[in-house]
């Protein structure tokens, strides 16, 4: 299925690699298909209580009180916490790189602010136990009204989705979006033969990894906790555990490393803060691990997106000015979502040189469940737009889409929009092969171009 | 306390007796007590397949079998294929194939593919698809996956002949 | 009822690595009494195979064979800082700090072996099978076995290295967005063919045909196995998943594999992959990050051939059968 074309930038390259460039066989295969590679599940310990949380059935609700007394009696309850039980309630993971404010509860106190937001963890001895008696946990809410679309979440008077952020959005040191801006996209439009704007939208999408988020919490002697998790950052996670819990990091032990598929799914800090907190006040070992439909609707998934294009171009096929105006729908907490709409910024407009450029990026909060990092983060679904829409501009001016993409690919030197030279282009040569690996031909003046030589 | 049943079962040729949480699904009886945790937990719902194990030679859901149900049955698991140290030809097919990545959808598709491959040695691409629809995977493209159990019936056929 | 066919084209690249609060990874590498080689790292696998590509190239910088390579990970107990798996990093950051680690461990033992063979250190390289020789000379030669043996129990030495790699922080200029979002870009090109039913709405991917631009295919089987599953989750984001079917409405999402959709094995398209090579400047042996870009390209590709098959638009993700009939109902009504 793989073919290697080694006759494009062979000038680039010594062939020489000894150990690399060798399909040779995973080290981690043969325990894959003897099924005896461990995952942080496949561990069991005595007296090991299951975790099982009690969410919002709101969209958006004030909690008016919790009652966890008649939970608390359930046949083989350990222990059943709330947020008084949290040394640092309030917290947000990028605050390690000084990325606040903090704005979500581990354990909701006041306020729920989308369906499936985490209020009451009941620890039993059995999973079934557990369930039991979370349905026992009596919770009185105010609903209140809840907003879902992220042109309602922005207009004047809108429903406050956060406190914590006072506005619907996130604000940059930039103010309300991240801004890019390159030449005079106005002056682009006016020397424009054809406009075009087109508005694209995406539905959040879920990683939905095999392997579900989850861990195994250990209590080891001298107050020191050990953890078996699947995140897919390991001091990541510890050093917020450190935080919400206000631990010193040298009492928490992380162990992972295996992991059954991530897809950017398993870097929030959703599962090890509560269960090493519960843990430490049962010094019992603890599981926590999200159920399918734990995986499906709570953990986060990519968010969804509206991104709008507006271009202006010549009729021989140059784009002359790009503005772009990118909404990312954060949810009601911003975990990863700020990062991902700067990197949104940063992406467009595409690998393409454009010579006027206008970039707003916005990360709006909304009821719902919070998004957080995916495979392709803040690009895939500004690719989506950014190719369907070449796809339409070619047509408008009767061109092959192909070539209209080689008039306009990004080349060694070109300066991007956020002010870095190009280099290491090589969009040229991915479309020439494509040209020939799909029978899709074009002008020979398109096959000899190249990302890093003059043309002769 | 949950009550505690004693369930006697064959575990890939051994004679093994634990007790379980009654109303415990095979899957946990053989993750948690009988120390197999080869089948793993997907979704615990039926519908990812990787908890799929075989039960006096038929492919089943271990998330949706109750424990206590298989009371003096035979069951088997990926983790029992390899004899002597010697891979079952359709691990080796899944090995050389790189048809697996994370690895946690891998021995559910193994047992999905044995239970064909036991019944149908020299199945067509359709069979082996309709064999492998009930599995999730969300690492390969499922192609790798196909070609692997091609090649280890194919491996097999050559065996006999 | 009648079954189009039609098709399109799509272009991209992708950042490598995350840059938002600087990006650093480090690894520790160090030698057995016998020669034997450790990595030890707190990354982590996802299953993209981290552990064995991590492993070559610790053997292609010391010169040793790759299964005389044991990675360590991910112990925070044991193991240096790792940001973490994501943003297509893990080849890049790591690797790079395994290299500046194995060249580390590299110098040591050559210093040791020149001192058994009475040599300059400067004068001998590895021949890739387990031996240390005198360059132009392999007659001379002694094993890493020995040299190892020789470094502990003789000398005194710790065949051991240190690798950190960081890409500071870049603070994006507020009115220019001026930044320094990521290091090396991969690319693609992806062209896709489907036939689309006009009275189901249904569409089936017959073929892809990716062309990856990845630095350099350090473990080509991997990188396969990257690339293909990547192209089968661009196609299943094209035309099937997603949390919230009737976005913004939050009802109706789906919460077990029954009801989230995606391919099965019996709705695969025909894949071709064809992998292109431009080392990067930075990358270690050139490498980019692919794992995060192969899966972008096919999203706009399949959505350009839905309108070449039956000229309308659906610019809403996922392109289901629902929306392509509401779109040629929408589109009849004005012709």
């Amino acid at each position: 299925m793989i073919r290697l074309a080694k006759d494009y930038f062979a000038d680039q390259r010594d062939d020489d690699l000894k150990q690399l460039g060798q399909g040779l066989q995973r080290s981690d295969v043969p325990g894959h298909v003897a099924g005896t590679t461990t995952y942080f599940a496949d561990r069991t310990f005595p007296r090991m209580l299951y975790l099982k949380m009690v969410r919002s059935p709101h969209h958006h609700a004030r909690i008016r009180s919790i009652d966890t007394s008649e939970a608390e009696r359930h046949p083989g309850v350990a222990r059943v916490l709330t947020h008084r039980d949290i040394p640092h309630n309030v917290y947000t993971i990028l605050i390690l790189i000084q990325i606040g404010p903090e704005d979500e509860q581990v354990l909701a106190a006041d306020k729920v602010r989308w369906k499936g937001e985490a209020v009451v963890a009941v620890l039993a001895d059995s999973e079934r136990a557990a369930n039991e008696a979370a349905a026992k946990v009596k919770i009185d809410y105010e609903i209140l009204p809840a907003v879902f679309d992220i042109d309602e979440a922005l207009k004047e008077g809108a429903t406050l989705v956060n406190e914590y952020h006072g506005n619907n959005y996130y604000t940059y040191d930039s103010g309300s979006h991240r801004k890019v801006r390159f030449g005079d996209v106005e002056k682009g439009f006016a020397e424009s033969d054809h406009i075009l704007e087109q508005t694209y939208w995406s539905s959040p999408i879920e990683h939905a990894p095999t392997e579900t988020t989850g861990c195994v919490v250990v209590p080891e002697g001298n107050d020191r906790f050990t953890c078996y998790t699947n995140t897919q950052a390991m001091f990541f996670t510890l050093d917020n555990t450190s935080i919400i819990l206000q631990m010193p990091g040298h009492k928490l032990h992380f162990v992972g490393g295996t992991v059954g598929g991530g897809f950017g799914g398993k870097v929030d800090v959703t599962v090890e803060p509560i269960a090493i907190l519960a843990s430490r006040l049962t010094g019992r070992p603890v599981s926590f691990i999200y159920s399918r439909e734990e995986e499906m609707q709570i953990s986060s998934p990519r968010a969804a997106e509206k991104i709008i294009i507006k271009d202006g171009i010549t009729k021989d096929g140059r784009i002359l000015a790009r503005k772009v105006t990118g909404y990312t729908d954060a949810g009601a907490y911003s975990r990863h979502s700020p990062y991902g709409a700067q990197k949104g910024a940063a992406h467009y407009p595409g690998p393409y040189t454009v010579p006027n450029v206008w970039i707003d990026t916005y990360c709006v909060y909304t009821n719902r469940t919070p998004s957080s990092a995916m495979r392709g983060f803040g690009v895939t679904i500004a690719d989506f737009a950014l190719e369907v829409q070449m796809d339409k501009l070619a047509r408008l001016i009767d061109m092959d889409p192909l070539e209209f993409r080689f008039i306009n690919a990004y080349r060694d030197g070109d300066m991007k929009a956020h002010r870095q030279p190009t280099e290491g282009a090589a969009l040229i040569e991915c479309m020439q092969e494509a040209s020939k690996t799909a029978n899709w031909p074009v002008a020979d003046r398109f096959m000899r171009m190249s990302s890093y030589k003059a043309e002769a | 306390m949950t009550k505690k049943v004693p369930i006697q079962i064959t575990l890939n040729g051994e004679e093994r007796a634990e007790f379980v949480d009654s109303g415990a699904t095979l899957l946990r009886a053989l993750r948690d007590k009988f120390g197999d945790t080869s089948p793993k937990g997907g979704c615990h719902q039926g519908t990812c397949g990787a908890c799929s194990v075989m039960i006096d030679g038929e492919l089943h859901l271990s998330c949706l079998t109750l424990a206590e149900v298989c009371e003096g049955r035979a069951i088997e698991t990926t983790a029992g294929l390899a004899k002597d140290g010697v891979l079952h030809p359709l691990q080796q097919a899944f090995l050389e194939g790189f048809a697996a990545q994370c690895g946690f959808c891998t021995p559910g598709m193994i047992m999905a593919a044995k239970a064909l491959l036991d019944h149908t040695p020299s199945p067509t691409r359709d069979e082996v698809v309709e064999a492998l629809s009930g599995n999730i995977c969300r690492c390969t493209g499922y192609e790798p996956v196909i070609k692997a159990v091609l090649s280890a019936a194919r491996a097999n056929s050559q065996k006999v002949a | 009822m009648t079954i189009r066919r039609g098709r399109g084209v799509a272009a991209v690249n992708y950042p490598t690595g995350m840059n938002l609060g600087g990006d650093p990874s480090q690894a520790l590498v160090h030698s057995t009494p016998t020669g034997s080689f450790m990595v030890t790292l707190s990354s982590v696998d996802l299953g993209q195979g981290l552990k064995q590509v991590m492993a070559q190239i610790c053997a292609e910088t010391i010169g040793v064979s790759a299964e005389q390579v044991t990675i360590d990970t991910a112990d925070t107990d044991t193991g240096p800082h790792c940001m973490g798996t994501f943003a297509s990093r893990g080849t890049h950051r790591i690797g790079n700090a395994i290299i500046q680690a194995a060249t580390e461990a590299k110098q040591v033992m050559l210093e040791v072996a020149a001192e058994e063979l009475e040599v300059d250190a400067g004068d001998l390289e590895t021949d890739g099978a387990g031996n240390i020789q005198v360059k132009g000379a392999p007659s001379k030669s002694i094993s890493i076995f020995d040299t190892a043996l020789a470094a502990h129990f003789k000398h005194g030495r710790s065949i051991s290295g240190r690798g950190m790699f960081l890409i500071p922080r870049s603070y994006p200029e507020t009115e220019t967005g001026a930044m320094k979002p990521s290091t090396c870009y991969a690319h693609a090109c992806t062209v896709a063919e489907v036939e689309v039913d006009d009275e189901t709405g249904e569409v089936t991917v017959l073929t892809v045909k990716n062309v990856f631009e990845i630095g350099r295919a350090l473990n080509p089987k991997m990188v396969e196995q990257q690339l293909v599953g990547g192209s089968w989750m661009g196609i299943s984001h094209a035309l099937y998943e997603t949390t919230e079917p009737y976005y913004p409405n939050r009802d109706h999402g789906g919460t077990d594999f029954n009801q989230y959709l995606m391919p099965g094995p019996g709705d695969l398209a025909d894949t071709e992959v064809v992998v292109l090579e431009r080392p990067s400047a930075d990358g270690p042996y050139g490498a980019k990050g692919p794992g995060e870009m192969c899966a972008n390209p096919q999203i706009p590709a399949v959505a350009n051939a839905i309108f070449d098959a039956v000229g309308v638009r659906v610019d809403h993700l996922p392109i289901t059968p629902e929306r392509i009939l509401r779109a040629l109902k929408a589109q009849q009504a004005t012709t």
